[in-house]
């Protein structure tokens, strides 16, 4: 019961999405609307988080192996395919229309958002057909490390 | 353009907090914790590494609840009312996550944080995508 402990992070992730406004699907368009009435918030959500992350990272890094052992990330793969490419725009084009990305989508659920509610399983349901007809997550079978 | 809403220290401390807890999460067991890869892997059952995810991801579900709680402004929301555009977003986002291999958290700060080169393009796209599809259905459709 040691994965316990990743209830921790985990709240620390959905206090700081609720902090930083990106559970407002309203404010996350006002980010993306460059030629309308723009809002730069979510510029330093993402500013903010990229540094805090490397900073930390460089220290927590530094350790020979995980705090809960096991193995360290492979270093990132260089490779830029098709795949890549296509995914992302259509992850874009979805986030674009709603305004939910993966993780503000779940921060809403504990408040039961009739949005997040339809939107989740949905969400997961594109994802189980990525999984069982496009080949997604089954990275190994590529030699590649996995992005996330 | 004109500049409206902007909540620059908030928008900082939220960012800041998301960060250090995928950083923690990595260090923990060495696995990125971004948070389409998360929510995806929990449906491959055959892996025997489950319940660090579900329980990342109701201490996210549960974090947000709370702040929501205490401090109420954080639980504004807006959104267009239409929710078959929430179930075809919803399919757009499950499907083009994981044929890319990641969200906003998964590339756009853990990719992008530790170097990769798949996660800097991968965040173009997806914010390129999201600001015509932002762009096109407020000023064109």
């Amino acid at each position: 019961m040691r994965a316990l402990v990743f209830l921790l992070p985990g709240a620390l992730f959905g206090a700081g999405l609720a902090i930083s406004g990106m559970t407002n699907p309203a404010k996350v368009k006002g980010f993306l609307d460059l030629t309308g009435n723009w809002d730069p918030s979510l510029m330093l959500v993402m500013g903010g988080g990229l540094v805090a992350f490397a900073l930390w990272n460089l220290l927590l890094q530094r350790r020979t192996q995980p705090i809960l052992g096991g193995e360290k990330p492979a270093a990132p793969s260089r490779e830029i395919d098709a795949r890549l490419i296509a995914g992302a725009a259509l992850f874009g084009v979805g986030w674009g229309l709603a305004g939910f990305c993966p993780g503000p989508a779940l921060a809403n659920l504990g408040v039961i958002r009739t949005e997040a509610v339809v939107f989740v399983p949905t969400m997961v349901a594109g994802m189980w057909i990525a999984q069982r007809f496009l080949g997604a997550d089954r990275t190994s079978a590529t030699n590649r490390s996995p992005d996330s | 353009m004109t500049i409206t809403d902007f909540t620059p220290w908030s928008a900082l401390l939220g960012g800041i907090l998301i960060g250090t807890a995928s950083a923690w999460a990595l260090a923990l067991n060495g696995k990125i914790p971004g948070i389409s890869g998360l929510c995806s892997r929990i449906l491959l059952v055959e892996r025997d590494d489950t319940a660090w995810r579900v329980f990342f991801l109701t201490g996210l579900v549960g974090g947000a609840a709370l702040l929501f709680r205490l401090i109420p402004d954080t639980a504004a929301f807006g959104m267009a009312p239409s929710l078959t555009l929430v179930v075809v977003a919803g399919f757009l986002v499950g499907i083009g996550t994981r044929v890319s291999g990641g969200c906003t958290s998964g590339h756009g700060i853990c990719g992008i944080g530790r170097g990769s080169r798949r996660s800097i393009v991968a965040t173009l796209v997806f914010m390129g995508t999201a600001i015509v599809t932002v762009y096109l259905m407020r000023h064109v459709l």
